[in-house]
């Protein structure tokens, strides 16, 4: 009997986390690594909905990241969104990645309000398939609205944070923690980036106790435009060994 | 008002005109006529000022008003070319009584009339016996026989041919009927005939204050309006209005202005532009509903107008029939509210141009703007760029090589890898001598920079710039 309660819970929450949070018919994008598609419960990134990227403030990584999670929603042909703080948007850095100025649009807006502002409106608009804001701190509420905003539309909403908030908590389904790493690239002679991507928040997934979901060692790769699996992070020491202890002993008393 | 060292009488009111008091005679002769007269200094600009106000007040009436130029001091005048406007106001007497009204609560002190030619209007008004609105209006065509009355000062002539006028016994216009027409110049210059010709027959040139809107709606309120919710309704009916005539003339407008008249004269505009022509009222009813706080009711508003200032041809539109309960709207539409709000510089496009210096490849257009295609430079570019590229403290082994280390905003970075150097030279005839070799630089962490070398300096003293972030 409980077994087949907690099945059905299991399928209620599954049928809450696709239809809740996704639109009637809302469509999916690859990130273009398979394993990272398995891992999200949708197949993929949901569109209509609303996503957080946060990443250092000096470090162009989370950047990176965000712009080919655009150019990805944008799927070649469909118009995206940004919304910059500052005049530093880079159009030749940018259409490397797939974004090129047929297709992205750039809005200035420094003040939350607007920002906020900008974000609502522009995910009302059809013409769209993303928009991207630059948003320091985010209420609660604002998320929220944002939320509802992206699935009547069906565009989606990426929130990029790099500078510290002090409200991290937001309605996003999802939530990206991304660092650059380093490392020589097994392509080419350029410095293709490396970036270490953490899938810190996700809806329908609980996170470990190390504070994400998964992480993974990426590499995006100049010359296809493709984001390629160098390795996977878990596989490697890189949690303290009394950490890595304390977890073994939490799953043997479950 | 000061000639030489003798004190003017520059204007009068009609109190002090009662007592014979006239403009010119001298401040002392006054005082001797009248020795309560309360003087005040003239200011001619403030006055200009104040009567190109009151001309952009009278906007209400008509798009098209104009200050009169030939005026002296004193007794100011407006033209206001009315064809087509009086009906919206009961009437030509009623927009006299109106115009009249209104003026006088401003504490102006004002003779209208209306008649086909402005020389007949300015005889009328300023000569005429007016008892009532009625008598403002001279009826069309009949300007021949209503003038032959007033004095011939109603041509708008100098002191010198007025006097030599009355010096023949010519005081009235119509005595000027009488005399042989290719006479007239000859013995009393080329103005007199002009001016009777343009006081009958018209024909005189006046340019608008404003350029006139070529479409508009307008809407006067019994009672003057106080509430943001009563100017917000006024603006609906107002674009439903305008929208309408140019859907009847296949037009539409990228400009749009709404302008609200207090009750006390002065006027508050709101101006929203648009990307592409447009006669769409639900769009413009957005473009204006994040400002319309901007027009502050003051004592009260009792008219508001909107105009497109131009209109260009716009073929008829198919009515979508998307559901009303989730609002979508397209690209333009966007741009046009962003830009409304923001400023239509912040909503862009970055395109690229055909430059070997970083900072001028990219040009920055509007996002409504088709950019054209540009080869991507080889190497690659980062995905920002600081405006200004900044000053940092590099260590490197030999002047030719990269840095090894480097501080930037008080942090140092090692540096695991570069990459380069690139040299970017600006173009020659700019001749600013720029020349950079750029790097690729990785530091230990993995964070990407873009970095150069300057080259405007002498190798001893090196100079290092941060100028951008990879991904």
């Amino acid at each position: 009997m409980p077994s087949q309660k907690q099945a059905l819970l299991a399928a209620l929450r599954d049928q809450l986390n696709t239809e809740a949070v996704l639109g009637p018919e809302s469509a999916v994008a690859s990130l273009g690594i398979a394993a990272i598609d398995r891992t999200l419960p949708w197949g993929g990134l949901p569109c209509g909905a609303l996503h957080e990227v946060a990443g250092a403030a000096m470090d162009g990584a989370a950047t990176g990241f965000s712009a080919m999670l655009l150019a990805q929603l944008s799927g070649g042909a469909r118009s995206v969104l940004w919304i910059a703080n500052d005049d530093d948007l880079y159009g030749p850095g940018l259409a490397a990645y797939g974004l090129s100025a047929d297709r992205l649009i750039v809005v200035r807006a420094r003040r939350p309000v607007e920002i906020l502002w900008t974000l609502e409106e522009a995910l009302r608009c059809r013409g769209l398939a993303a928009v991207l804001g630059e948003v320091p701190d985010l209420s609660l509420t604002a998320s929220r609205r944002l939320q509802l905003a992206a699935r009547n539309s069906g565009a989606t909403a990426l929130l990029l944070r790099q500078r510290a908030g002090t409200n991290p908590v937001t309605t996003a389904v999802t939530r990206w923690r991304v660092a650059a790493m380093p490392g020589r690239s097994a392509t080419g002679e350029n410095i293709d980036p490396r970036w270490g991507v953490e899938l810190v928040r996700c809806r329908g997934r609980s996170h470990g106790e190390e504070g994400y979901v998964e992480r993974w060692l990426v590499e995006w790769r100049r010359a296809t435009r493709r984001l390629g699996l160098v390795s996977e992070l878990r596989d490697r020491p890189a949690v303290p060994e009394k950490r890595r202890m304390a977890r073994q002993t939490a799953g043997h008393g479950e | 008002m000061n000639d030489g060292n003798v004190q003017r009488i520059a204007a009068v009111n009609t109190p002090a005109q009662a007592n014979g008091i006239a403009p010119g005679m001298t401040l002392a002769d006054a005082r001797a006529l009248v020795p309560t007269l309360a003087v005040l200094p003239a200011d001619p600009a403030a006055d200009a000022r104040a009567l190109g106000r009151l001309a952009d007040w009278c906007i209400r009436y008509t798009p098209w008003t104009a200050v009169d130029r030939e005026d002296q001091c004193g007794s100011a005048g407006l033209w206001l070319d009315i064809t087509g406007c009086a009906h919206l106001f009961g009437g030509e007497s009623a927009l006299i009584r109106d115009i009249e009204a209104r003026l006088r609560t401003f504490g102006f002190a004002a003779r209208a009339a209306i008649a086909d030619t402005p020389g007949a209007v300015w005889a009328w008004a300023r000569f005429a016996a007016i008892a009532s609105p009625s008598e403002a209006v001279i009826a069309p065509g009949a300007q021949r026989a209503a003038l032959a009355g007033l004095p011939t000062a109603g041509l708008r002539l100098d002191a010198e041919t007025i006097a030599l006028l009355q010096g023949l016994g010519l005081r009235r216009i119509g005595d000027l009927y009488r005399v042989p027409r290719a006479s007239l110049p000859a013995r009393f210059g080329a103005l007199l005939l002009h001016r009777l010709d343009q006081a009958l027959d018209g024909g005189e040139p006046l340019s608008p204050r404003q350029p006139p809107s070529a479409c508009r709606a307008v809407l006067n309120f019994p009672e003057p309006i106080l509430e943001a919710a009563s100017i917000a309704a006024a603006t609906q009916r107002l674009l439903h209005d305008l929208c309408g005539q140019l859907a009847r003339r296949e037009h539409g407008s990228r400009r749009f202005a709404l302008t609200a008249y207090r009750s006390d004269g002065t006027t508050d505009s709101l101006a929203v532009g648009t990307g592409m022509p447009t006669r769409d009222a639900a769009h413009l009813a957005r473009l204006f509903a994040g400002r319309l706080e901007r027009i502050a009711p003051g004592c009260g508003i009792d008219a508001m107008t909107l105009a497109a200032a131009e209109v260009e041809p716009l073929g008829a539109q198919q009515v979508p029939l998307a559901d009303r309960q989730t609002p979508t709207v397209d690209l333009t539409q966007l741009f046009d509210v962003l830009g409304t709000r923001l400023g239509h510089a912040q909503v862009m496009r970055l395109a690229a141009r055909a430059s070997h210096v970083p900072e001028r490849a990219v040009r920055r257009i509007p996002a409504a703007a088709q950019p054209s295609p540009v080869a991507l430079p080889d190497t690659p570019r980062p995905l920002r760029l600081f405006p200004r590229p900044e000053p940092i403290e590099a260590s490197a082994l030999l002047p030719d090589e990269p840095p090894f280390q480097f501080i930037w905003r008080g942090i140092v970075h090692r540096v695991a890898r570069a990459q380069g150097p690139e040299r970017i030279a600006g173009e020659w005839w700019r001749g600013r001598g720029l020349t950079r070799d750029y790097y690729q630089v990785e530091d230990t962490s993995g964070r990407r920079f873009w970095l150069y070398r300057d080259h405007i300096r002498q190798p001893q003293e090196t100079r290092w710039f941060l100028h951008g972030l990879f991904g």
